[in-house]
């Protein structure tokens, strides 16, 4: 059995510092009891690139295409304001 | 030149063109915001009228911010001042952990560890097939969340603009980050698990 140190960070406390370790928020000790964690933990090591999959599937999201109806509104929303200037 | 900063020079020539193409790509991010605030049926006359105020605004915007930024500003002020959604969010100070306690044994360690699906997930969203559900489950997210969710992750805005634009603190931002694409990350795992 692995000695558990009173500094090791256990899983449950890891998942806890994804987003702080991803957006450079952890202070340096943080970050390097973190990867040491990672080093020897294939579960949080996979926990962690399933964040940062979902950071990026949640990014490739694209806004869905207006109505032809509703370019024609903005667009005469747009010659109301235009005529309003002058 | 970035995008927007183009739009932005061809608006002010009075490009009726550029507007729609903005329009295009913020008609409904703008929407899925705003619907955090207020119901629905508002969210559609809030967008309007932040659009309207986006027209006369033009002229005096002074591009200290980005355009993206800037508009879902005046987004989010106008939403708020139509008057939010009651009992909107958990407060943050409520703890909510990232992974369900139960999946963890007493030493800490995972008992239940993280269902592989990274593989799955790709090729579905290949096969466009996972967007809508993506966007089913940020709905379900609790709107201070969502909102984080939505203008870090979809949009794409730094920490710094989404703390500007819902006006949070550099913590709290971080905090609402973390819980919400912590959910979601559930949420994939849950939907490929049912898929074996």
């Amino acid at each position: 059995m692995k000695l558990l140190h009173r500094r090791d960070l256990v899983c449950q406390q890891a998942v806890e510092l994804v987003t702080g370790y991803l957006e450079g928020s952890l202070s340096g000790r943080a970050r390097r009891r973190f990867e040491a964690h990672l080093a020897g933990c294939p579960h949080c090591t996979e926990y962690l690139a399933q964040m940062r999959e979902t950071i990026r599937l949640t990014g490739r999201l694209e806004p869905e295409d207006l109505t032809p109806q509703m370019r024609d509104e903005f667009t005469e929303l747009y010659r109301r304001w235009r005529s309003e200037q002058q | 030149m970035d995008p927007d900063s183009e739009l932005l020079l061809r608006l002010r020539s009075g490009d009726e063109r550029a507007f729609v193409s903005l329009v295009e790509r913020y008609h409904e991010p703008m929407l899925r915001l705003a619907a955090s605030f207020v119901p629905s049926a508002v969210a559609e006359e809030v967008v309007q009228d932040t659009w309207l105020a986006v027209l006369r605004g033009l002229d005096s915007f002074e591009g200290r911010s980005s355009l993206k930024t800037w508009l879902f500003r005046i987004l989010v002020n106008r939403a708020r001042s139509t008057g939010s959604k009651e009992q909107r969010s958990v407060p943050v100070a409520d703890p909510e952990p990232a992974v369900d306690p139960s999946r963890f044994g007493g030493d800490g360690g995972w008992a239940d560890p993280p269902e592989h699906w990274i593989e799955a997930a790709e090729s579905r969203m290949e096969a466009g097939k996972l967007a809508d559900r993506i966007r089913a489950w940020l709905g379900e997210l609790p709107a201070r969340q969502r909102e984080v969710v939505l203008l870090r992750d979809v949009e794409g805005m730094t920490s710094e603009e989404v703390c500007a634009v819902l006006a949070l603190s550099e913590g709290n931002q971080r905090v609402l980050l973390h819980r919400g694409r912590s959910r979601l990350r559930q949420l994939f795992e849950d939907e490929f698990r049912e898929v074996r």
